[in-house]
């Protein structure tokens, strides 16, 4: 088991590379960095271009210029935002808080609901609960985060206002402007929204695996030697059904990460929530490359680091798996 | 799905007697959903196509002489007007006719590229596929609208793509876009299909009366796997009209240089009308999106229990 992990976080390296490197030419090739500092600053001088080139790896052979940016980002020394106002990492560790928290409230509250729904429509298919749960489970699914989180504000700030005199919800931001300080009851007021977006997608997505997960299981042989053994419907459900149906949804929890970030982003957006999507789309927009690298990096290695994770999971619970 | 389990059951002895793809449709119309769908979907693809009849001012047409932006739905314009004064109904159709057009173009391209690489790479295995899916599964599990916007900004800045292409704001660029976005999940649902396919006996009688590979893949394991390569095309159908209005609420989709349309250009209008709360211009371009989103995904499921062979109805 350890030399499997072992052996699988090792290969997560050169891939890490490899990736990061891809993400280098794609960013070279489509925000086209030099071009995007010059329009930036109009004024910089000579030295200053060649400055940003160095600095950012920006030279014109790609294997040489990735390394330059490698070398200096190992070492700790990143290089100021496009405007060279900022500097990277206290942004991008801000960013990260942030949507850390967003993501983990919905991620936690959705999964929640997700497999709470998919069980109860797992009990008796095609009865009619079942179908009120796998119609709205599939709506979650068609409907995209932009329209519930366009229809959400409508609803809670804008009409609310005007037929109650108070917004129920905020619908931008963490804290209401000029707030300074900790304050849990008005952080949690500001994320409700955005994290009910989050959380349809979610509940949606786990609804549906869990009940056909769930499903799979009750209808296999063990259920039946379980049954007729005369063990209570509550335990086969919680010992022997739960458990085995969990086993396929921790490896999809996993590797759904890069959809519930694709999410965040959407989200991050529209709510003005300072998270890594607002950072990333506002970043990308001005092409600005020393802020635009680190966020891929981290984005890489989650994405990474979560497939392994669902990987080694995969292999620790279900006993079944070889490891060769 | 519901209704998909009711009402064949009593008709197994019968169904023995029809062709496996008779016996597809029967089951799919027993989706009551997804027949609803094809009604609706084909009602509207027949509004939208009649645009000239149906609409009832140009796409760029005022309703009438200033004042009027914003005005709310009444007779003169059923859905309202927007910023600046044009009809809502009439531009909702014409922004439908050419998200449908990207849906299916797009769609078209990418199940053909997806559906040649997913049968070359399940028929050949060896390197090739491990590269492949590889890089499939990196890609995918990336999130969609990073790896979406940067493949953009590349494509886009390919500028011997140009005359393929198009300018970056045209429908054109999004259409070759999602068509080479979309055609990873298509590789991965031909590729499982083939990869069981062929050990079946029919492949490998093919090949010992000495048939190509490239005969074999044509003749025997691509017809074979219709079934998924329609679920696929649904997919990607509504994946590229959605993540077309997604980079359009985000301004980078189509520019309405000319006065076009589509639906991502009218929801991203949205985003702008919520706060002042114009909520015609929010919530009908949201509706008719999740209708048609609604209804592919309908029929695409359907399609999917419709086709699968080895269908457990308990489960599905």
């Amino acid at each position: 088991m350890f030399r499997y992990i072992f052996r699988r976080a090792a290969w997560s390296v050169p891939t890490l590379m490899l990736v990061t490197f891809m993400v280098y030419i794609a960013l070279r090739i489509g925000t086209n960095p030099v071009e995007s500092y010059k329009r930036i600053n109009p004024r910089a001088t000579k030295e200053k271009i060649q400055e940003y080139i160095d600095i950012n790896g920006l030279d014109p052979n790609y294997v040489k210029g990735y390394f330059t940016w490698l070398k200096n980002f190992l070492t700790g020394n990143w290089p100021r935002s496009i405007k060279g106002s900022r500097e990277v990492w206290p942004a991008l560790k801000d960013a990260m808080a942030n949507t850390l928290r967003l993501g983990t409230v919905a991620s936690v509250v959705g999964i929640f609901f997700g497999l709470i729904t998919g069980v109860f429509a797992a009990l008796k298919p095609g009865g009619r609960r079942d179908i009120f749960f796998t119609t709205s489970a599939f709506v979650g699914i068609s409907v995209p985060p932009f329209i519930s989180a366009i229809l959400l504000q409508l609803l809670f700030a804008v009409y609310w206002q005007r037929w109650f005199g108070s917004s129920l919800f905020p619908t931008s931001g963490v804290y209401p402007a000029g707030h300074v300080g900790f304050n849990l009851f008005l952080m949690l007021k500001f994320m409700a929204l955005p994290t009910i977006v989050v959380a349809i997608q979610i509940v949606a997505i786990y609804s549906r695996y869990m009940r056909s997960s769930l499903i799979e299981v009750l209808n296999s042989d063990y259920m039946r030697t379980a049954r007729s053994k005369g063990i209570s419907e509550r335990r086969i459900l919680f010992n022997h059904g739960m458990r085995n149906a969990l086993i396929p949804l921790v490896t999809i929890a996993a590797l759904d990460f890069g959809s519930i970030v694709g999410g965040l982003i959407i989200t991050e957006n529209i709510f003005s929530y300072p998270g890594m999507g607002l950072y990333f789309l506002k970043s990308f927009g001005e092409g600005d490359f020393p802020l635009l690298m680190p966020w891929m990096v981290v984005i890489v290695s989650s994405v990474l680091a979560f497939n392994l994770l669902a990987d080694i999971a995969y292999a620790w619970l279900d006993p079944r798996i070889r490891l060769e | 799905m519901p209704g998909s389990t009711q009402g064949f059951d009593l008709n197994d002895k019968i169904e023995s007697t029809y062709s496996p793809r008779q016996m597809a449709l029967r089951r799919f119309m027993a989706n009551k959903a997804a027949v609803v769908s094809c009604f609706i979907l084909g009602a509207l693809t027949l509004f939208v196509v009649l645009a000239p009849f149906t609409a009832r001012y140009g796409v760029n047409e005022a309703v009438q002489v200033p004042p009027n932006s914003f005005l709310t739905p009444r007779a003169q314009a059923w859905l309202g007007t927007d910023d600046i004064g044009r009809d809502l109904y009439s531009r909702l159709i014409y922004g439908v006719r050419v998200s449908l057009l990207i849906g299916l173009a797009s769609g078209l391209i990418s199940v053909t590229l997806g559906a040649l690489v997913g049968a070359v790479a399940g028929f050949r295995g060896g390197k090739f596929d491990d590269i492949m899916m590889r890089v499939t599964d990196l890609f995918l599990a990336f999130p969609f609208l990073v790896s979406l916007l940067v493949v953009r900004n590349v494509l886009g800045a390919l500028t011997w793509l140009r005359p393929i292409t198009g300018d970056m704001s045209s429908v054109r660029f999004i259409i070759f876009l999602f068509g080479i976005f979309g055609w990873m999940g298509v590789a991965r649902i031909v590729r499982g299909q083939v990869l069981s396919l062929k050990e079946r006996e029919f492949v490998e009688a093919a090949r010992a009366v000495g048939a190509s590979r490239r005969y074999i893949i044509i003749r025997h394991l691509l017809p074979n796997s219709v079934g998924p390569i329609m679920v696929a095309l649904t997919f990607s159908i509504v994946g590229a009209i959605i993540g077309e209005s997604t980079l359009a609420f985000f301004g980078y989709g189509p520019q309405a240089g000319d006065g076009a349309t589509s639906l991502g250009i009218l929801v991203g209008t949205a985003k702008g009308a919520v706060l002042t709360g114009f909520w015609w211009l929010a919530v009908f371009p949201c509706m008719a999106l999740t209708v048609i989103a609604l209804s592919i995904n309908f029929i695409g499921d359907a399609l999917r229990d419709a086709t699968d062979p080895r269908l457990d109805r308990g489960a599905k």
